[in-house]
């Protein structure tokens, strides 16, 4: 055990595909139980997740949303802290990012508003964590509890400054008026089509840019810098962190800021990139979904790429399958997220002993 | 596999397209709240269940589950030819005003909201003339001079429903009073019977003994509360009398399955028009329900004054105030 290696290719490429291909079989049994045909089912899913310029683009908008939201769990998760208020951190971001934009949007260029709202919505992001964040180092209350409860007040908040505050008047709905077009994000179909490259009409923005450029930031930061280290040593061991003069408290704090600007920046792909006014719900659970993104993707950069791209993959199919088959409620569509997480992150390790097994005999033949 | 996908998605929708090609091809997109909601979607399914039962055209339905499937659903139905597509909820407003823009030739409908194009016609409800109604029934029927109302999430439109009810209440006894409640503050508020219940009991705890809900699901733990205190209950969007009969005063009804009904009726005869439609007391719109679930607890002469009442709105001898005109409750 100790010579013999599992190679690297079959843990971080074979057994997740093997679990999702068992989730995939599992979901197989789920459709012949309603009477559709799986095989079908499926193949509407991956035509709709991969199958057209558009569908690709769908997949790719809410694999940011999903990036962002990833990345924030998975970062306070370095420090054994677990941000369950990715939600609330999105929602207050976009709200940041939507005040910069209906500030400014009349009087500055793109070029100054896209880095203000960025700003905006990492600093409402980050503000949002700040409170859970100073309770948990300094008074010991739980991250998991106060990050739950924030995400209530959260939406309140929101609420009411839509309502009474920021709402367009005269319209039914509570939404702000629409920003001006120097305060939109450029589509990457936009973007593209001068280069003769056909994206077809989808919602995926600069914001996907910006969400890969936070993936090198956060493997930069975590492996490669002091901060990183005192980051990963208070996860593994707080007692041996303090001990070794580091500032548990200090560092509890600062890794929530950090985690709650990565959410918030999903506010500049949904308010700045694509809905382009203020409004309600747009995180639409992107901050819930984001822990099973960490989770799957081991919370590494790559890793949270790769799940986030899986998840939006769903979204998208799912969508398109609840759409062309009627029968097919957008219920079972969860069913299938479900059974991805359950067999991806809860049954990891049911197969990983046997198949590591199997190599390492291999190896050793 | 790709190809053979490819193919067989074209193969389906060369298929659905021949099956309505002599005639129109609906569509009805639901709102997030999806389309067995026990109020206002499920009203439209109800209406459109109806119409394809009458005249055996299929009507295509989608739910989406967030924002960008919205647009993304309308796009898709636009694309292949839906006309009329009915939008239902007043959160399809941005998606329906973008989406209609780039399909000039399809025909919207938006419903409880505006959306000032050539091609939408817009369908809203004077809520607050059908919370008047209801407000005026509860007065009449309250004994302790106090009476309840619970609104689902706290926006614009959830309070028209409660300024409408509390002119109502006022109107019959100017000293009454009416306390207000809010679910909460997301689209869960409209799908939270336990806290429906706990806010009725708090309101009777309060001296209210008739109170209405207008918060879809959550109204069925209220009506429940309302029956366990021997209190009573309206309902609202659907007539909801047969929920829990002896404790239901009434129902303020939103015919929105009428409304669905119609559209496609118009679409079908080639009478559908865009612009704005305000469906009211005067042309069934809204109104309060009384049928043999109720008839129990309404004396002729309570008839008779709701009667009157209604005239009178009707005529514009009782002018309701609307809470969306000025986002305020001053009347």
């Amino acid at each position: 055990m100790s010579q013999a290696k599992v190679p690297v290719w079959v843990n971080v490429g074979l057994i997740p595909l093997f679990n999702i291909m068992l989730a995939l079989l599992a979901s197989a049994l789920v459709f012949l139980a309603i009477g559709e045909n799986p095989i079908e089912a499926a193949g509407y899913l991956l035509y709709g997740a991969f199958g057209y310029d558009e569908g690709i683009g769908y997949t790719l908008y809410y694999a940011t949303n999903l990036i962002f939201t990833g990345l924030a769990v998975s970062v306070a998760f370095k420090a054994g802290l677990f941000n369950i208020g990715g939600e609330g951190q999105a929602y207050i971001g976009g709200l940041g990012v939507g005040l910069v934009c209906l500030w400014f949007d009349s009087s500055l260029p793109l070029l100054l508003i896209a880095p203000l709202a960025i700003i905006g919505g990492a600093l409402f992001g980050a503000a949002w964590a700040y409170i859970p964040a100073y309770l948990q180092a300094r008074r010991g209350s739980h991250i998991v509890i106060t990050t739950i409860m924030f995400n209530f007040i959260a939406s309140s908040l929101m609420v009411y400054l839509m309502v009474n505050w920021l709402k367009q008047e005269g319209l039914m709905s509570p939404i702000s008026r629409t920003f001006e077009e120097s305060a939109w994000l450029p589509y990457l179909h936009d973007l593209l089509a001068p280069l003769g490259i056909d994206m077809g009409d989808s919602p995926l923005n600069l914001a996907f840019i910006l969400a890969l450029l936070c993936c090198v930031f956060y493997w930069a930061l975590v492996w490669h810098t002091r901060w990183g280290y005192q980051l990963r040593t208070v996860g593994t061991n707080p007692t041996a962190a303090q001990y070794a003069g580091i500032d548990n408290a200090k560092v509890t704090i600062w890794v929530m800021l950090i985690s709650g600007a990565l959410a918030g920046l999903v506010g500049v792909n949904e308010i700045m990139g694509v809905n382009h006014s203020l409004l309600l719900n747009f995180t639409a659970g992107y901050g819930f979904a984001g822990i099973a993104v960490a989770l799957m993707g081991r919370n590494h950069p790559v890793g949270i790429i790769l799940a986030a791209m899986l998840f939006g993959a769903l979204y998208q199919g799912g969508g398109e399958l609840a759409f062309e088959i009627p029968t097919i409620t957008p219920e079972i569509v969860v069913v299938i997220q479900g059974l991805v997480i359950l067999f991806s992150g809860a049954l990891e390790n049911m197969f990983k002993g046997k198949i590591e097994a199997f190599f390492l005999r291999r190896a050793a033949a | 596999m790709k190809g053979a996908l490819l193919a067989s998605a074209t193969a389906l929708t060369v298929a659905m397209s021949s099956a309505y090609a002599a005639d129109i091809k609906p569509a009805v997109v639901y709102d997030q709240a999806g389309k067995f909601d026990k109020s206002f979607n499920e009203g439209v399914y109800n209406g459109i269940t109806q119409y394809t039962e009458d005249t055996g055209i299929k009507i295509r339905e989608s739910e989406p589950k967030n924002e960008a499937q919205v647009e993304q659903n309308l796009r898709r139905l636009a694309k292949r030819g839906y006309s009329p597509i009915v939008a239902v909820g007043f959160t399809m407003t941005s998606a329906v005003q973008k989406v209609a823009q780039d399909f000039p030739d399809v025909h919207f409908t938006i419903i409880d909201s505006v959306v000032e194009l050539d091609n939408v016609q817009s369908i809203v409800f004077k809520e607050h003339q059908g919370s008047f109604l209801v407000g005026a029934l509860a007065a009449m029927a309250s004994e302790t001079d106090t009476v309840g109302f619970i609104g689902g999430m706290d926006i614009p439109l959830i309070r028209k429903f409660g300024c409408g009810y509390e002119q109502g209440v006022k109107y019959v006894t100017p000293n009454a009073t009416v306390i207000q409640n809010m679910t909460g503050s997301t689209g869960a508020a409209f799908n939270d019977p336990t806290k429906g219940s706990e806010l009725a009991k708090s309101q009777f705890s309060q001296g209210a003994d008739v109170v209405f809900a207008a918060a879809g699901g959550t109204g069925i733990g209220v009506y429940q509360a309302a029956k366990d205190e021997g209190k009573l209950a309206i309902g609202v969007d659907s007539n909801q009398n047969h929920v829990q009969p002896g404790t239901m005063l009434t129902s303020m009804v939103k015919r929105v399955d009428a409304a669905a009904y119609k559209v496609f009726e118009e679409a079908q005869n080639d009478t559908w028009q865009p612009g704005i439609e305000v469906l009211g007391l005067a042309d069934g719109g809204v109104d309060w329900a009384l049928d043999e679930h109720n008839q129990a607890l309404i004396s002729d002469e309570m008839k008779a004054s709701m009667a009157d009442i209604k005239a009178k709105i009707i005529s514009g001898e009782i002018s309701v105030h609307d809470y969306m005109s000025d986002s305020s409750c001053q009347y």
